[in-house]
Parts: C-alpha cells; structure tokens; sequence
C-alpha cells in the first residue's frame, strides 16, 4: 500500500512538473509582451531602456534556463505576483481554492446522493417505463450546455420568481452564514445538474452488471431479501467500478465548476484562472491551473486509497508483469 | 430488381441485418438519427436557404433590432437586427462542422496510440499509456482555454494561416482532437492486445506480414466498431466544449456564427431579450443529444456484448 501510495505521488509529480513546463513554454506564446505593456504603460520609457528591462528580467535567456530559475523559485515557496491583483499568487489563489472546494464538494455529495438511489432503482427493473424515463433524464443531464442550464436557472428561479439572488458571493452589508448559503443554492444547483446524469448511469450499469452475477442468484436462492441482497452483496461490489470512474470525472466535474462559477460570479479557482488569462495575468493563469491540477490529481489518489478498503481483493502489492 | 435477392443473400452472411435490427429497435437513435440528417441537410443547404429566404446572416439592420417574430424574420432579430433564424441555420453549421472535424481527428490520434501501445508493449506501452491516465485525469476546460488565448501570430504558421477567418475555427478542432484522443487510444489498445496473439494474426505473421500490416489489415479492422461508438458520442462533447469556448469568448470569433457565440452576450439577453438566450442553447440540446443517443444506438447494434446485456 505504502509502496504503492509513493509510485502514485511520483508518477502526480512528474505530470505536474512537465505540465508546469508546457504551462511556462505557452505562456510565451501570449498575446502581448511583458516589456511592451511597461512601455506603453510609462512614456518615460524608451525601447533602449525595453532592452535593459528585458536583461534584468533574463527575458533574453533561452526558455529552458527561464523555467529551471522559476521552478528553483516556485519550490522554494515563491510562486511570483499577479500583475493585475500586484499581490502574491496565493494569497488570491488559496482562498478561492477553498470556495471553490466548497462548490465542488456540496454539487459532488449532491450528485452522488441523487445517483446512486436513483441508478439502484433504474436498474432494478432494467428496460421498464421507470427505467426508460430515468434514461431520458440522464441524456437530457449530460447532453445540456452547462452555461445554458445555468442561464437557465437565473432566469427562473432569480428572474422570474426571484427566490434567490443571480450571482455573487454574498450581499454587501448583509454578510452572514444563511446570506452566503442563499448564494451557493444556485451554483450548487447548477453543478449538481451537469453531473449528475453521468453518475446515475455509471451506478445503473454497474448494478445490472453486478445483479447478473451468480453471486447475487445464490443470495436470492438461498432467501436472502431483495433489500438485502442489493444492499449487502450487489451494491457493495458495484461501488468499486463507480468510485473509479467518479474519479476519473473530477477533471470534468472542475471544468464544470469554471462555467458554473464564472456564470454565477462566483469568486472561486476556475473563474480566476479565465479571469486571469483575459486579464494577461498568466503566472496567476500558470500556478492556478497547476494547484487545480494537483487537487484534481490528489482526488484520485484518495478515490485509489478508497477503493482498497472497499475492495479486500486490492492490496496493492506490486505484480511484476 | 434482379439484383436484389443476391444483394440480401451477401449483406445476409455479414450480419448486417441483425445489426440493423438493434439500431432499428432504439427508438431514440433512429429519431435522433432523423433529427441529425435534418440538421446537416440544413447546414449544408444554408446559403442556398437563405437565397430563398431573402437575407443574409450577417446583415446588420440597426432599426429593427430585437425585432419579434415576424413573416419576414420567422424568429425576430438580435441585438443588431439580424436575423436569429438564419444565424440559427449558420451556426449550425461551424458547430456541426467542429464536431466532426475534431472527432475525426481525436480517433485518428487515438487509433495511432493505441496500435502503437498495444503492438510495441513494454516501455512505449508503460509511456503512452501513463500520458492517457494524465490527460484523461486533466481538468480539460482550463487548458483549452489557455490554449485558446495563444496568440496565432507567435507560432511559426505558414504566411497568412494566423490572419484567415476561419483561423479560430480549426484551432479548436486542433486542440480539442490533442486532447480528445485518449478513450479511442485505450480502447484500440485493449483489442490490439486481445488479437495480438490470435490464430488469423500469427498466421498472417507467419506468412511474413510486418508489424505495421498485421496492425493495419488485421487489427484495425476488428476495432472499428469501438472507435465509431466513442467517436460518436464525443461528438455530442465536443459540440460542447465548443460552445463553452465560444460563449466565453475563446471560440469562434464573430463575426462568424456559432450556437456558443450567438450566446456571448446572454447574460444580459435574459432580462432584455429571453428568446435570443433560449433559441441556440436549445439548438446545443437537440445537436448533442442526438448525437448521444445515436452513438448509444450505435452500440446496441455494434457491440454485440452490450446487446447480452439487453434483457
């Protein structure tokens, strides 16, 4: 298990460290030009003083020496400024990361407490009327615009009948627990929609994969309940192929978390990174994808971990092909 | 008509009708088939419809803006007085277009990976098949974005490549296929493998057919229904993710129409104007659902596994 844990914290590393290197290496393929926008920003300054510039900066070195100085810096804890906030990356970054943990985790929570009754039920009876509107359901869920639907939602539930507030964060001047809970109702929403029509199927075939099984006959034979045998032998095995496959959609579930936070003004991971890009603030861009990417990697490392105490059979002990 | 026994008997030995079938018996693919021919006959017909139509998608009517659905404007105008219809009609077609080109393009990839991870094994295998489980595990809409703001001009393009107006137009093809390409990989690995050491396949090796061959004429072949289920239903994704990109503003650039950038401005369109936020967005809906009921329809009648799990 330890040894496995390591191979998988190893193999995180080298995706971030040659993701951080791509990252770097675009950004230099940007629209405009660092030294460009200080010159246009301050008339004082003439090219021959860009020049200058461009040697303190070592803008002037070739990329691969550029990247070896940030990443001595970026490990050593100094991850570098946003130009547009002039404040260090993570003091933007690090609270919103935790907003957007609090997005993420209601709509995951939510989704799942949604598909797995639901995908349990669809495939009890597999190819009946419940079933077949289920399956509806769930394409009509994966096969919406996540921006649409969440247009959709304002224009409903804060436009028509405003119940809730269209966007933002919290009240000004109002700012409380039940105000700030009244803000993450829509976003939550929203998320939960565009994901939980995936979840649902992936629990449904699980559960007619495993209901097939001879196990399950033998329960049945010899008078164990359908309750029980769903609950105490189906269910239980199905659950390894679900957690494989949600983890696997953490990527995805974060990308929905950008449209949905940048629909609703929601002030979390994925709008900064697009606010950051339009805005060309790309080392806040750059660090920002990169910590998503590693709390999106370390989600999977624990989907792994839960996958072993669910499974007795994994032990994860290394088997030499 | 004297042909048609013969042509039953042939498509008879292939199994095609048992497959026709299945497809036949998913209700929801065949309509969606139905609703998908309409949308292509109509994205290919576009400027001969609006010909016939009397207007042009990109005319700019500055006194009749948010017109209402009229005889003349069968849908009303947007916010420059244009007409929603015919915009409707041609975006269509650059979603339609997008769709398929980048899917194409993802399966041409995936299909290389996965035969060149399943024959070669090993350490290539271990590589390739690491660098999936990375992209695969990728929050996927922060990357496009970003490399989808790259500046054109600062890629060493041929002359006049980064200026064209359809320059944004096939860079998200272009991205969305480097990184759509891992499901086809995987799968066309998995039946590398399983026929690798298959009788038909040694004995072609016996008969001294080279690795690329055996991978071409033997493997390729046994694998196509896999790529065109996957392929399919990443089309329905793919229209989405261009939709997202256009909608935020990293897509097709306008003046062209697309679904996503009809939607740039919906935001504001909701308390001005709802039909101009509703009408594309239902547009994406009814494209990507169709597509995703066809490639789900595509399995029943191709994957003849799936079709044990039916009852």
């Amino acid at each position: 298990m330890l040894r496995f844990l390591i191979s998988r914290l190893v193999q995180a590393a080298i995706v971030l460290a040659v993701m951080s290197f791509v990252l770097y290496a675009l950004i230099g393929l940007m629209p405009g030009d660092p030294i460009d926008l200080m010159i246009q920003a301050n008339p004082e300054l003439t090219p021959a003083d860009g020049e200058r510039l461009r040697r303190l900066y070592g803008l002037d070195q070739p990329i691969v020496e550029r990247y070896g100085r940030w990443l001595a810096d970026a490990l050593s804890g100094d991850l570098g400024y946003s130009r547009a906030h002039a404040v260090p990356v993570l003091d933007i970054l690090l609270p919103r990361l935790a907003n957007t943990l609090v997005l993420l985790g209601l709509a995951f929570v939510a989704a799942l407490a949604i598909a797995l009754p639901v995908g349990i039920f669809a495939a009890i009876r597999p190819y009946g009327p419940a079933d077949t509107a289920i399956n509806l359901a769930c394409f009509a869920g994966i096969s919406i615009p996540p921006f649409w639907l969440a247009l959709l939602l304002i224009m409903l539930f804060a436009v028509t009948l405003g119940w809730l507030p269209a966007g933002g964060m919290a009240t000004p001047g109002m700012e409380s627990l039940a105000d700030r809970a009244r803000h993450l109702v829509l976003p939550v929403l929203a998320l939960t929609l565009a994901s939980v029509g995936g979840y649902t199927r992936y629990v449904r075939a699980a559960m007619l994969e495993q209901m097939r099984q001879d196990y399950v006959r033998t329960a049945r034979a010899k008078g164990v309940g359908a309750i029980a045998v769903i609950r105490r032998h189906a269910l239980r095995n199905a659950m390894i192929p679900v957690i494989t496959i949600v983890a696997l959609d953490l990527g995805t579930l974060f990308s929905g978390a950008l449209i949905t936070e940048t629909m609703f003004g929601y002030l979390g991971m994925g709008k900064t990174i697009y606010d950051a890009i339009l805005a060309n603030d790309f080392n806040l861009a750059l660090v920002g994808l990169m910590l998503a990417t590693a709390t999106v990697l370390a989600g999977t490392i624990l989907a792994d971990i839960a996958y072993a105490a669910l499974d007795p059979r994994i032990t994860y002990r290394r088997a030499r092909a | 008509m004297t042909a048609a026994p013969a042509r039953i008997e042939a498509a008879g030995t292939r199994a095609t009708p048992a497959r026709w079938r299945r497809f036949l018996a998913h209700r929801a693919a065949v309509a969606s088939a139905v609703v998908l021919a309409l949308l292509a006959a109509a994205a290919l017909a576009a400027p001969a419809i609006a010909r016939a139509y009397g207007a042009d998608p990109g005319q700019v009517d500055l006194l009749n803006r948010y017109a209402p659905p009229s005889a003349e404007h069968w849908l009303g105008t947007d916010a420059l007085g244009r007409d929603l219809f015919l915009r409707l009609v041609f975006g269509g077609r650059v979603s339609l277009l997008v769709g398929l080109a980048a899917a194409f393009g993802a399966a041409v990839i995936g299909t290389a990976i996965g035969l060149v991870s399943g024959f070669a094994g090993g350490r290539t295998d271990a590589v390739l098949m690491r660098l999936t489980d990375a992209v695969i595990a990728l929050p996927l809409l922060p990357f496009l974005i970003i490399l989808a703001a790259i500046d054109l001009a600062k890629l060493p393009l041929p002359e006049g490549w980064a200026e064209a107006d359809t320059a944004s137009l096939w860079r998200i093809v272009a991205i969305v296929a480097l990184f759509g390409w891992p499901t086809v990989a995987r799968l066309v690995r998995g039946t590398a493998l399983s026929l690798r050491e298959r009788e038909f396949v040694l004995a072609a090796r016996a008969l001294g057919a080279g690795p690329a061959r055996i991978a071409l004429a033997h493997v390729l072949p046994n694998a196509v229904s896999p790529i065109v289920v996957a392929t399919t239903l990443s089309v329905g994704n793919i229209i989405l993710l261009e939709s997202v990109l256009s909608f935020l503003g990293l897509g097709v650039q306008p003046p062209t129409a697309s679904w996503g950038t009809m939607l740039t401005n919906a935001q504001e369109l909701i308390w001005s104007a709802p039909a101009l936020a509703v009408w594309p967005g239902l547009m994406i809906f009814v494209t990507v659902i169709a597509f995703n009921f066809l490639g789900d329809g595509l399995q029943d009648a191709l994957d003849p596994r799936a079709v044990v799990t039916r009852r």
